[in-house]
């Protein structure tokens, strides 16, 4: 994706222009703060494309059509925030279970329930690794910048139809509503990268969609198309129907965890930003922040430098799965790190359990407002 | 000659786990018969289903089929539909999947008058669950979680399904297979969203403490509570108070199709009409 344009928009309309590019077929939403824009400007978008954006009567319907969409074969997208993403929870599992590939954008407020509806919060970090119950493995990306609302969403729906599952696409109230300029990739450029799912071309009769490696991800056709087997969300066999043979239901739970554990180096994604001086002397200081939160540590990072103190941020994109090795491999070699939040400890705990490290500091804010700068100056100051 | 099920089955998930006499292998067999008369190709059909003994129901028939989540089958369906607006989906639910957790979808489908046949298996109980109080439930019956008899009132999903504005609502047994298989094709022939309750029974887990503990014994309490809709119509509202209509109790041709609608949509947004206003509906409010 070289070739870039310059546009003016927000976060959630560069969502919704990122996924038509993408080739979304079928959006299903519901209103919600603060990510009823995207929903806003898709319904506009996706019909002139000839696609369908329908408001349902819930979030929990929405989500089901969105999957149902995704079923039959075409790319497919539902937006909300987390009360949403908590309705959802239990079809999202029936999409990892029954392996259907479905972008699910999760424009962050405050929490827990309603919490602060117009307000900025990174609560839902947690919930995105597990919104439903039993045993898979989320895929998790952020966006940190106003362009990024643009590429991870491609970059969703591309790794959407690669592991066959939901993906989720985490933004914030101050991303979401953010209004300002991106670089993009040009639509062509963004065709040119769509890879689109796995088919099976072999007769009717041989087609076993859930018969695949262990570390592969089911081979779904379309419906309507002659290949005809059957979703559940019941374990099941290599065509689809439910069974409790116990190699078989052992080996299928098995393989969604595997299945994106194995191919992490085509999902991770991460930002080092003035990370390229830090050799680990003593004084320099690493900040792990994801998200816009980025954006302030980043303006932290230039008024320390001038201050004489060395820092850089490390940056996940792809919050899950995390980028484990690269993390330890980090907080291996630099002694002070900080990790700067809007909820308490959610990614903390997961840089503690990659690094073997107890002494990572932190700094939480869940009051609804964005972090500055200079919190995160002076937080350093602080502790180091 | 008797009809030949094989090509629309998967034979090889038979027997169904369907208890011996259940009339869920009865509305399997009408809607077979409906499909088979309609001439439509199993691989144009999406057969959805939910939760329940009637969440099976998709997997035994040799078609597009989806097991979705509890109540979700109209909502999930929704979405195959708006995607492939040529293709026929027919969901299958539970009187507990359709009207209790699966409510709010129910009412939506009905209201924006999708192209979907939903077929509801009413037979009064959760069955699967063993014998809970089901929306359906009539009153003073014993259920598992009301052992000192069901307090809750009842609930007629074909009144809702009318009153929600489905285009097509109807009503048969599983005593009447023949009729049963006829309002199928009616059902799935409509274009618009048809609500279909077919009354079965559940004699192991209704029937059981509720005096009916064969499958002939709870059938024919069915057939005591229903009547065609043309003699329950000359009947006093005294007299039909514990009685439901059988048969095509509603079909309006002339609202319009949600797919069919959405196409306005699309034109307006490719520039190919104008907006769309209110005088573009016969019914305003």
């Amino acid at each position: 994706m070289s070739a870039t344009r310059e546009i003016i928009s927000t976060g959630n309309d560069l969502a919704a222009i990122a996924a038509v590019d993408a080739g979304c077929q079928f959006f299903a939403g519901y209103p919600i703060t603060p990510s009823s824009e995207i929903m806003h400007t898709i319904s506009d978008l996706l019909p002139a494309a000839g696609g369908t954006a329908i408001q349902m009567e819930d979030e929990i319907g929405s989500v089901a059509a969105a999957i149902g969409a995704g079923m039959s074969g075409v790319r497919t997208m539902t937006a909300t925030s987390g009360p949403g993403i908590s309705l959802k929870a239990e079809n999202l599992g029936l999409a990892q279970m029954a392996e259907v590939p479905l972008v699910v954008v999760n424009v962050m407020r405050g929490g827990p329930s309603t919490g602060l509806p117009t307000r900025v919060s990174q609560g839902d970090v947690r919930q995105a690794k597990n919104p439903s119950h039993g045993d898979y493995r989320s895929i998790t990306l952020c966006a940190g910048n106003l362009a990024e609302c643009y590429t991870e969403v491609v970059r969703a729906f591309n790794l959407a139809d690669r592991f066959m599952q939901p993906v989720f696409v985490l933004t914030d109230e101050t991303i979401g509503h953010m209004h300002g300029k991106a670089d993009i990739p040009t639509v062509e450029a963004v065709q040119a990268g769509i890879v689109p799912r796995k088919r099976f071309e072999g007769a009717p009769e041989e087609y076993r969609p859930y018969e695949c490696g262990p570390t592969d991800a089911a081979v779904l056709n379309p419906m309507f198309e002659g290949y005809r087997y059957h979703f559940t969300g019941l374990h099941h066999d290599a065509k689809g129907f439910p069974t409790e043979e116990i190699e078989t239901c052992r080996k299928l739970i098995q393989r969604l965890e595997d299945k994106v554990m194995a191919h992490r180096d085509e999902i991770e994604l991460n930002e080092e930003f003035m990370m390229d001086d830090l050799t680990g002397e003593e004084g320099e200081v690493l900040i792990i922040a994801y998200g816009s939160v980025s954006l302030a540590a980043k303006e932290a990072i230039r008024h320390l430098r001038k201050d004489g103190i060395k820092a850089g941020l490390f940056r996940p994109i792809t919050l899950w799965p995390s980028p484990a090795e690269t993390i330890k491999k980090h907080t291996d070699k630099i002694k002070n790190v900080l990790c700067v939040e809007l909820n308490i400890r959610q990614y903390t705990e997961e840089v503690e359990r990659v690094s073997g490290r107890l002494d990572i500091e932190g700094l939480y804010k869940v009051n609804g407002r964005a972090i500055s700068p200079y919190e995160i100056v002076n937080k350093v100051k602080e502790v180091f | 000659m008797a009809f030949n099920y094989d090509q629309y089955l998967r034979l090889e998930k038979m027997p169904t786990l369907w208890c011996w006499g259940c009339g869920d292998g009865v509305v399997l067999k009408s809607f077979i018969r409906a499909v088979n008369k309609l001439g439509l190709s199993q691989d144009e059909i999406c057969v959805v289903s939910g939760i329940g003994c009637s969440g099976r129901f998709s997997s035994y028939l040799d078609f597009n089929t989806v097991h979705t989540t509890h109540g979700r089958t109209v909502a999930f369906a929704t979405g195959i539909k708006l995607a492939n607006p040529s293709k026929t989906v027919v969901c299958v639910a539970g009187d507990g999947d359709a009207l209790a957790i699966g409510g709010n979808h129910t009412i939506h489908g009905c209201r924006r008058n999708i192209d979907i046949t939903l077929i509801v298996i009413q037979n009064f109980i959760y069955g699967l669950t063993n014998s809970q109080t089901s929306p359906t439930t009539p009153q003073g019956m014993w259920t598992v979680s009301q052992k000192a008899g069901n307090i809750d009132p009842t609930f007629d999903g074909c009144k809702l399904a009318i009153a929600a504005g489905a285009s097509f609502v109807g009503r048969e047994n599983v005593t009447a297979p023949k009729k049963l298989e006829k309002l199928f094709v009616e059902a799935i022939k409509h274009r618009g969203f048809s609500y279909v309750e077919a009354m079965s029974n559940c004699h192991i887990n209704f029937g059981r403490k509720n005096k009916m503990q064969s499958a002939m014994e709870n059938l024919d309490w069915i057939d005591s509570i229903t009547m065609p809709k043309k003699k329950y119509d000359e009947l006093s509202p005294e007299e039909q108070l514990n009685l439901l209509p059988t048969g095509i109790l509603k079909q309006d041709m002339e609202v319009r199709e949600y797919c069919d609608m959405y196409e306005d949509i699309k034109a307006v947004h490719q520039g190919k009409r104008g907006v769309i206003t209110q005088a573009d509906f016969k019914k305003k409010i």
